[in-house]
């Protein structure tokens, strides 16, 4: 094997495995944000903004993602919105895994008790307070096991940003692909892909093990 | 002597579910420093008239008032009223994210806005009246059904309420773990503090009350001092229920 080819290839991989570190951060972050949104006014079952919810999450859901990159790169503009392929690639995976964060969370906050939330009441917890103090530390340890699914699919969907003309890990592999290189290339990404989302599995486990200690939700 | 002052007065309390009464005009003084006892079948309302007291059922009709001020008018703040009127629930529900200790200064911090470390000397002497100081770092997970029921008690008393609320707390204990709570309510009820306990410990009741109430379908039968209710009770429904509690005279015919 080649050894002079990874160590060519390792600056234009570093930078695109920094690019879907990034992506996937923003993405995710966001995507627990907007799911806890749609998750909190599910519960509350708010008019009007529910039925909202429930369209956004039957359409991100439903649509792969390349679709919904698509759209955000191509069509928008044609709306008179242009966003560059970074913001594309953050909104788009925001669109689709805020989706699923919302129904990892709402099975969280569904699995706290009736009288634990009316004894956040009785001790003059308002309802923020009560979300933010009682039912959402309880509901996120429940949800943790689905949203550290979720992340790692999200991490595993970036993979497609470069239909928006991002130079992602799978445009630098199959560039390198290209000229030949299609062992070596190839083994990189895996490599590139373990080393980005392994750790995050750990962490993860981590958590899960440390949150059932403390009997969250139990 | 002058009149002990009110801290909670009902009036004419009317509760329903749809069509099904469960109060049916309950009126009530609660004066400071008593102890009053609810006993009653189940589904009589006694559950229901806590709830009633602390907003979590909203009222048909009826009024409350707490230190002489209403609190079922429609600009109630039942955020404020609550932090006066603490609850003990049947099923502990300590938080089970936080720790002892944590569970207790939730309220204090958060919702009264009161310094951690000015709250904490006060929560320590309580766990220690409760023989729980050794535990007040512990998760209630790691706990018995006595010792988090005790740090329930805990935490709402932690709040300075003026009136503390009981619904059939030791309902769901083992036996020897009713006694360490019943006897933690025992020294709250000497130390003056104003309580509203329903219970189905006739025992406890009798020597904890200074006045017992007897509900039955959604109306006061009888309201009468512990003595006089457990020994001379009035209504005919009243006794029958007394008898529920009783086995003396009743021996076992053995079979064949």
């Amino acid at each position: 094997m080649d050894t002079s080819f990874i160590s060519q290839s390792l600056p234009l991989f570093a930078k695109a495995t920094w690019l879907t570190l990034v992506l996937s951060f923003f993405g995710v972050v966001f995507s627990i944000v907007v799911g806890t949104f749609c998750a909190i006014i599910n519960f509350y079952k708010i008019p009007v903004l529910r039925r909202i919810v429930y369209a956004y999450i039957e359409v991100a859901r439903n649509t792969p993602l390349i679709v919904q990159l698509f759209f955000l790169y191509y069509a928008l503009p044609r709306l008179g919105m242009v966003l560059d392929g970074k913001t594309c690639a953050v909104v788009g995976l925001t669109f689709l895994g805020g989706a699923y964060m919302a129904e990892a969370i709402r099975s969280g906050l569904q699995s706290v008790g009736r009288t634990q939330i009316e004894t956040g009441m009785s001790l003059g917890f308002g309802k923020i307070k009560l979300m933010r103090y009682i039912i959402i530390p309880q509901a996120l340890a429940v949800a943790l096991p689905v949203i550290s699914a979720t992340t790692i699919f999200l991490m595993k969907e970036t993979s497609v940003v470069s239909i928006v003309a991002l130079h992602d890990l799978l445009y630098v592999a199959k560039d390198l692909l290209k000229e030949g290189h299609a062992l070596q290339s190839n083994l990189m990404l895996v490599v590139c892909y373990l080393i980005l989302i392994l750790p995050v599995s750990l962490g993860f486990s981590y958590l899960e093990r440390r949150s059932r200690f403390a009997g969250f939700g139990a | 002597m002058p009149e002990s002052q009110m801290v909670l007065e009902i009036r004419n309390l009317v509760k329903s579910y749809g069509e099904r009464l469960i109060l049916n005009g309950i009126s009530l003084d609660i004066h400071e420093a008593e102890v009053l006892v609810v006993i009653g079948p189940s589904g009589c309302g006694k559950s229901t008239l806590l709830r009633c007291l602390n907003g979590l059922e909203p009222i048909n009709s009826g009024d409350i008032y707490l230190d002489g001020g209403l609190i079922t008018g429609p600009d109630t703040d039942w955020c404020e009223i609550r932090q006066k009127i603490g609850m003990v629930f049947q099923s502990y529900e300590l938080f089970p994210h936080l720790t002892v200790i944590d569970n207790i200064l939730l309220g204090p911090t958060k919702v009264q806005k009161r310094k951690r470390a000015d709250v904490i000397p006060e929560a320590n002497n309580w766990l220690e009246r409760v023989g729980l100081l050794d535990r007040a770092d512990a998760y209630p997970r790691q706990l018995s059904g006595g010792q988090k029921q005790r740090v329930a008690i805990v935490r709402a008393l932690t709040m300075q309420p003026k009136v503390m609320l009981f619904d059939e707390v030791t309902a769901s204990l083992d036996p020897e773990m009713v006694r360490e709570v019943l006897d933690v309510m025992l020294e709250l009820a000497t130390q003056g503090l104003t309580m509203v306990i329903v219970t189905h410990e006739m025992g406890f009741a009798r020597a904890v009350a200074d006045k017992v109430i007897f509900m039955d379908k959604g109306v006061i039968v009888e309201s009468a001092g512990p003595e006089e209710f457990f020994d001379h009770p009035q209504s005919e429904r009243a006794k029958r229920f007394l008898n529920i509690f009783e086995f003396t005279g009743i021996h076992r015919v053995a079979a064949g």
